[in-house]
C-alpha cells in the first residue's frame, strides 16, 4: 500500500519509514505543508500519516484544506498532544484516527488497518496464489469459493509469509511481528497461529512448513 | 477554587441601610417639621380666637358720664369654648388699675409700635395662651388708656397637636415604610444585575472566556470591562500556556516516538537475546514515561474539569461505543473483542471528556489484562440507577488490594511489567465522584476484574 | 333613722362649730348606720329635695355621716370662696358662678365618669339637673281670664288689670339671688321681651324674692298673683299639694338652667366625695329613677338632647363681670324699682 508520511521530524520519518517498509509498503514523506500537499495533489494514496507541528503551519490546517478539497483519503493524525480534548478536536476535523507519540508500531499499524478497512475500499492489492485470494486489508482469506475471516494475529502472520513465499521465517522473527515487545510470550507461541493458519489452508495449494530449528516457510504446492 | 473571599460587607445591605436609614430621617424629619407647621397654625387660630375675644370686649368700652363702661357681648366670651373646656382668663385695666376680671392676671408690656401682645405665661398652675391689648379713650376732659387681657389655657391645643401629630407620625410611618419598600426594590433590582452577570459567568463552562458581551448598566461597564479585560488576557495566557504545552509535548514526544520508533525496527533485526532485551527495556521506559506523562496532564485536567463541571446532555450509549470503536485496533492486535451490550438509547447529564476519559482508563486497563483471544464484555445497564459494567477475563484484581486501587500511584501487585502510572483508576474514580456517582472495583466468580461505573 | 337626725342635730353645734358663723338658711344632719367619716355638702337646693338622694346613698355607704347646709345661690358662692376647705361637695342651681368657682380652679377633676360632654365642664363641674324658669301664677287670680302663655301675654295680662296686680307680682331679687340674676341675664340675652317685662313689673311695684321658697309661699297664700322666673322644680313640688297654682312654661322660649355639682379641691373627703357625685349623678341620670325623683333628671326637657339654654361655657362668665354686673343691676333696678 501507499502513504504519505507528513513528519517534520527527519529521524522519526526515517524510523518510521524505515519499519513500514519492513511490512512491505510504500511510503511518500514530506517535512512541510507545502510538500504535502504538492505529494498529495500529484499521487493517490492510500492513508495520510499527519503530524501536528509543522515547521509551516499547524498540520490541522492540512487537515481542513484537505477535506475541503473533498479528498477522502483517510488520515491518521500523529500527535504529541494526549489530552482527549485535543483527540477529540482533532476527530472533528475530519481525521479518521489518530496516534499518540511515542507510539508502539503495531497499534499505528492496527489503526491504518481499521481506518482502511471501515473506508471501505477493498485494496487493489489482494494477493492471488494459486486457489488462494488473500485481502490483508479486509483479513479475508478466499480459498475456491469459500471465505474465511481471519484473525487479527493469524491475519499477520499470513501477511509476513504470503509476502515472501519460499523465505524462511525465523520463530522469533514472527513473534516479533505478532506480538507486542511488552507481551510476556514464549516463541511456541507463534506455533498456535501457525496451527490456525495451517487448518485455514488446509484445502488450498499453499502450506506452511516447519523446518525445525530455523522457522517456517509458506511453500506454494 | 471555592476558597472565601474576605468580605467587606454586603452591597445590598450597605445600600438598603442607606436608603432606608435616608428615608427614616426623612421621615423624622418630616414629622417635626409638619409637626411644628401644624402647631404654629393650630397656635394662630388659638390666638386669633383670643384677640377676636379681646377685641370684642374693648370695642365695647365706652366712656358715659366720665365713668368707663365696658358691655361687651355674650359672645366674647362664648367664642372660646373648646371641646376641652379649657378655662379662661381676663382682666380689664384702666391705666394700671383692675376695673374687673382676675387680679394678678401676667400683664405683659405692649411695645410702642404694636396695639397688642401675645404671650405664653404661667397662671395658677397653668400654661396660658395669654393677649393684651389696649386702646385710648377720649372723653370730655378725659384721655384713658384701657388695657383688655384674655388668656387660655391650652388643652384643646394640645388635644388638637396630638391628633395631628399621630396623623404626622402616621404620614412618616407610611412614607418610611413605602420608601423602605421602595429602596428593597431599588436594591434589589441594582443587586439584580450584578446577580445576573454574576449567573452569566458562573453559568459559563470551563473553558468560556469569550468577553460578556450582553448589555449592562453603565455603572457596571468599568467592571465588566476590566473582566472582560482580565478574562481577554487569561484566555491568552491559558491559550499560550497550551501551546507551551502543546509544543513541549511535541518536542519530548516526538523525539521519544523517533527513539521508539528506531527501537522497535532494530528490535526486528536483531536476534541476540540480550540486544533484544536491551531494545525491549528501552520500548518500556519510553512508554512507561510518555504514559505518565499522558495521565499527569489527564489527572490534571479532570481535577480541573471536575471542580467546574459542566455537565451537558449526551447519550451515554454513543459515548461507549464511540471509545469501542477508537479502541477496537488496539484489541484487536491482541484478538481481544468487545462485547457491548446496552439499552437503546441512555441519556445522561455528563461531561463528555471527563467520562471519554474514565472510560478510555477503565478500557487500557482492562485490554492490559485480558489474556489473549478473550472478551471485554461492556454493559449500560438502566434501572434505579444508570451504570456501566466494564468486565474482562484476565486474573482480576488482587483481593487483598481492592479498595486501595483508585488511590493516586497505587498499583496492583500483579502489574509487573504492564505499563501503567497508577493513576487510571484514581481518574475513574474521580470522575464518577464528580457526576455524583461512584466506581465500583470487584472480581467475578468466574474469573475477571469487573469495574462498575454508577451514576 | 328619725333618731339620728334628731341625735346628729343635738350635737351639730359643737361638730361644725368652724363654720357656724353663717346664717343658714337649713343645716341637717344625716347619719349612715355606722359613721366614721363626715362628707359636707354645701347647697342651694332645698333639702327636702336632698334628702332621697342622700338616704340612698347613706344605704349604699353607712360609713359615712352627710352634713347638708342650705343657703342662697350667691351667699353659696361667698362662703364657699371663703372656706374651700370646710365642704366637700357644693351643690347650685347658679350655673354662671358654678362655672366660675371651677374656673377659677375651686373644684377638684374627677375623671372617668360616663357624664355626656355638655353636661360637664373640665371633669370638674357636673350637672345633674334641667330645669326650666317658670312663670307660676295663683289660679284664683286669673279665674275669669285667660291663662298667660308667654311673656308677652304676661306683659298684656298685667297691663290688662293694673290695680290688680299692683304689689302683687313676685320675683327674684337679682342682687341677691344668683340663679335669678342668671335667669335675668339669660332672658336679657335672649330678648328684649325681658326688659318690657321688667319695665311693666317695675311699674306694678313688683315684690323682689331671694328664693324661690318664699315667692311660692307668698303666690299660695294669695299675697301675690304672679311669680316670674320661679324654679319650675319648687313650683312642681308645691303644686302637688296645693291646687291653686299653675305653673306655666313660656311658650316664647325658654329658658332653662342645670343644677351643678363639683367637689371641692381642698375637700377633707375626696374618696366620698366622690362616690355621692357618682351616686347623685346615676340616680339623676334618669331612667329606671326617673319616677322616684324629688329633682328633674338631667334628660327630663323635652329636647331629645335634654339640653339646658343655658350652655356650660366661659360666656358663663359674661355677666358676672364686675362691669357688666354693675351695668347690668344698674339697668334692671332703672326697670323695676320705679319708687
Amino acid at each position: 500500500m501507499k502513504f504519505l508520511l507528513i513528519e517534520d521530524n527527519i529521524q522519526l520519518a526515517h524510523a518510521i519509514c524505515s519499519r513500514m517498509g519492513l511490512d512491505g509498503h510504500v511510503i511518500d514523506h514530506a517535512s512541510t505543508i507545502q510538500d504535502a500537499q504538492a505529494f498529495s495533489q500529484t499521487d493517490d494514496y492510500d492513508l495520510i500519516l499527519l503530524d501536528i507541528m509543522l515547521p509551516d503551519g499547524d498540520g490541522r490546517d492540512f487537515l481542513q484544506r484537505h477535506r475541503d478539497g473533498k479528498k477522502d483519503t483517510p488520515v491518521i493524525v500523529l500527535t504529541a498532544r494526549s489530552q482527549v480534548s485535543d483527540r477529540i478536536s482533532i476527530l472533528d476535523l475530519g481525521a479518521d484516527d489518530y496516534v499518540t507519540k511515542p507510539f508502539d508500531h503495531a497499534e499505528l499499524e492496527a489503526r491504518c488497518r481499521a481506518v482502511l478497512r471501515r473506508k471501505g475500499g477493498t485494496s487493489q492489492t489482494i494477493i492471488r496464489i494459486g486457489n488462494v485470494g488473500f485481502d490483508p486489508v479486509a483479513g479475508t482469506l478466499q480459498i475456491g469459493e469459500e471465505t474465511v475471516q481471519l484473525r487479527n494475529r493469524e491475519l499477520r502472520l499470513l501477511e509476513v509469509l504470503i509476502n515472501a513465499p519460499g523465505q524462511i521465517f525465523a520463530k522469533q522473527k514472527l513473534v516479533d511481528r505478532l506480538f507486542s515487545y511488552d507481551d510476556d510470550v514464549s516463541e511456541n507461541a507463534v506455533e498456535v497461529y501457525i496451527g490456525r493458519l495451517r487448518k485455514h489452508l488446509k484445502d488450498s495449494s499453499l502450506q506452511i512448513t516447519t523446518l525445525r530449528g530455523l522457522g517456517y516457510r509458506l511453500d506454494h504446492v | 477554587m471555592s476558597s472565601v473571599l474576605p468580605l467587606s460587607g454586603s452591597l445590598r445591605n450597605q445600600l438598603a441601610v442607606t436608603l432606608i436609614g435616608g428615608a427614616a430621617i426623612l421621615a423624622v424629619l418630616l414629622f417635626f417639621v409638619v409637626r411644628a407647621y401644624a402647631a404654629q397654625v393650630a397656635q394662630q387660630g388659638q390666638d386669633s380666637i383670643l384677640v377676636a375675644s379681646a377685641a370684642s370686649i374693648l370695642d365695647a368700652a365706652v366712656i358715659r358720664n366720665g365713668q368707663i363702661e365696658i358691655d361687651f357681648p355674650y359672645s366674647a366670651f362664648s367664642i372660646l369654648n373648646t371641646p376641652e373646656d379649657d378655662r379662661v382668663f381676663y382682666a380689664i385695666h384702666r391705666d394700671g388699675t383692675l376695673l374687673s376680671g382676675y387680679q394678678n392676671l401676667p400683664q405683659p408690656h405692649i411695645q410702642p409700635q404694636d396695639t397688642k401682645t401675645i404671650v405664653t405665661e404661667r397662671f395658677r398652675d397653668e400654661t396660658l395662651r395669654l393677649i393684651r391689648i389696649s386702646r385710648v379713650l377720649v372723653g370730655e376732659n378725659l384721655r384713658t388708656e384701657v388695657f383688655v387681657t384674655v388668656a387660655q389655657t391650652q388643652d384643646a391645643l394640645s388635644v388638637t397637636l396630638n391628633t395631628i401629630s399621630r396623623t404626622v407620625a402616621l404620614f412618616g410611618l407610611g412614607f418610611f415604610v413605602l420608601s423602605a419598600l421602595l429602596s428593597f426594590w431599588a436594591t434589589s433590582k441594582t443587586i439584580d444585575q450584578l446577580t445576573r452577570l454574576t449567573t452569566s459567568i458562573t453559568r459559563r463552562g470551563p473553558q468560556d472566556l469569550t468577553p460578556v458581551d450582553k448589555p449592562v448598566p453603565v455603572e457596571m461597564v468599568p467592571l465588566v470591562t476590566s473582566l472582560n479585560t482580565l478574562m481577554g488576557r487569561l484566555d491568552q495566557s491559558l491559550k499560550r500556556s497550551e501551546d507551551f504545552i502543546a509544543e513541549a509535548a511535541h518536542r519530548v514526544r516526538t523525539p521519544l516516538a523517533t527513539v521508539r520508533a528506531y527501537a522497535e525496527a532494530t528490535l526486528q533485526r536483531v536476534s541476540r537475546e540480550e540486544n533484544r532485551q536491551a531494545l525491549r527495556s528501552m520500548v518500556h521506559a519510553i512508554d512507561e514515561s510518555s504514559r505518565a506523562a499522558g495521565q499527569l496532564l489527564d489527572h490534571a485536567m479532570i481535577t480541573f474539569r471536575a471542580d467546574h463541571i459542566d455537565l451537558q446532555e449526551i447519550d451515554l450509549v454513543e459515548q461507549v461505543r464511540e471509545m469501542v470503536r477508537n479502541l477496537s485496533p488496539i484489541a484487536d492486535m491482541r484478538d481481544v473483542t468487545f462485547d457491548l451490550k446496552t439499552d437503546s438509547d441512555v441519556s445522561i447529564a455528563g461531561d463528555p471528556i471527563l467520562l471519554q476519559n474514565a472510560m478510555r482508563n477503565i478500557i487500557d486497563n482492562a485490554l492490559k489484562y485480558a489474556p489473549n483471544d478473550s472478551v471485554i464484555s461492556i454493559t449500560v445497564q438502566t434501572g434505579e440507577t444508570i451504570s456501566i459494567t466494564f468486565q474482562d477475563q484476565g486474573p482480576g484484581f488482587p483481593a487483598t488490594q481492592i479498595g486501595d486501587l483508585t488511590k493516586r500511584f497505587a498499583r496492583g501487585s500483579n502489574a509487573n511489567g504492564i505499563i501503567g502510572s497508577g493513576l487510571g483508576l484514581t481518574i475513574a474514580q474521580e470522575v464518577a465522584t464528580a457526576h455524583g456517582g461512584t466506581l465500583e472495583l470487584s472480581n467475578k466468580p468466574e474469573g475477571g476484574a469487573c469495574v462498575t461505573f454508577t451514576f | 333613722m328619725r333618731y339620728f337626725y334628731l341625735l346628729a342635730t343635738v350635737i351639730f353645734g359643737l361638730l361644725a362649730s368652724p363654720i357656724m358663723a353663717v346664717d343658714w338658711e337649713d343645716q341637717r344632719v344625716f347619719s349612715g348606720a355606722s359613721p366614721s367619716r363626715v362628707l359636707r355638702i354645701l347647697s342651694s337646693t332645698d333639702t327636702a329635695f336632698f334628702e332621697p338622694i342622700i338616704e340612698s346613698y347613706l344605704q349604699d355607704d353607712p360609713t359615712v355621716t352627710v352634713e347638708y347646709f342650705v343657703s342662697s345661690t350667691s351667699d353659696l358662692d361667698t362662703i364657699f370662696r371663703q372656706t374651700p376647705k370646710a365642704f366637700d361637695v357644693v351643690i347650685s342651681s347658679a350655673m354662671d358662678l358654678q362655672f366660675k368657682l371651677t374656673n377659677d380652679g375651686y373644684a377638684m377633676k374627677v375623671a372617668n365618669l360616663p357624664h355626656p360632654d355638655w353636661a360637664q365642664w373640665q371633669q370638674s363641674l357636673f350637672a345633674f339637673t334641667t330645669e326650666p324658669a317658670a312663670i307660676v301664677i295663683n289660679k284664683n287670680a286669673f279665674s275669669a281670664q285667660p291663662i298667660p302663655q308667654s311673656r308677652q301675654d304676661l306683659i298684656l295680662a298685667l297691663r290688662a288689670r293694673p290695680d290688680f296686680f299692683r304689689e302683687r307680682i313676685g320675683t327674684y331679687d337679682v342682687r341677691k339671688s344668683g340663679v335669678g340674676y342668671l335667669f335675668a341675664t339669660q332672658d336679657a340675652r335672649l330678648s328684649e321681651t325681658y326688659w318690657r317685662l321688667m319695665e311693666v313689673m317695675g311699674s306694678l311695684q313688683a315684690r323682689l324674692y331671694c328664693c324661690s321658697g318664699d315667692m311660692i309661699d307668698d303666690l299660695e297664700s294669695g299675697k301675690i298673683a304672679v311669680a316670674y322666673n320661679v324654679l319650675g322644680s319648687y313650683a312642681a313640688a308645691r303644686a302637688k299639694t296645693s291646687k291653686t297654682l299653675e305653673i306655666i312654661l313660656p311658650s316664647d322660649f325658654p329658658t332653662t338652667m342645670m343644677r351643678t355639682a363639683l367637689i371641692s379641691r381642698a375637700a377633707q373627703n375626696p374618696e366620698k366625695a366622690k362616690n355621692f357625685l357618682r351616686h347623685l349623678l346615676t340616680i339623676q341620670a334618669g331612667g329606671a329613677y326617673e319616677n322616684a325623683l324629688t329633682l328633674p333628671s338631667l334628660m327630663s326637657r323635652q329636647d331629645p338632647n335634654g339640653q339646658s339654654t343655658i350652655d356650660l361655657t366661659p360666656a358663663l362668665m359674661t355677666y358676672l363681670d364686675d362691669l357688666k354686673r354693675a351695668t347690668f343691676i344698674q339697668e334692671w333696678s332703672n326697670a323695676i324699682i320705679q319708687n
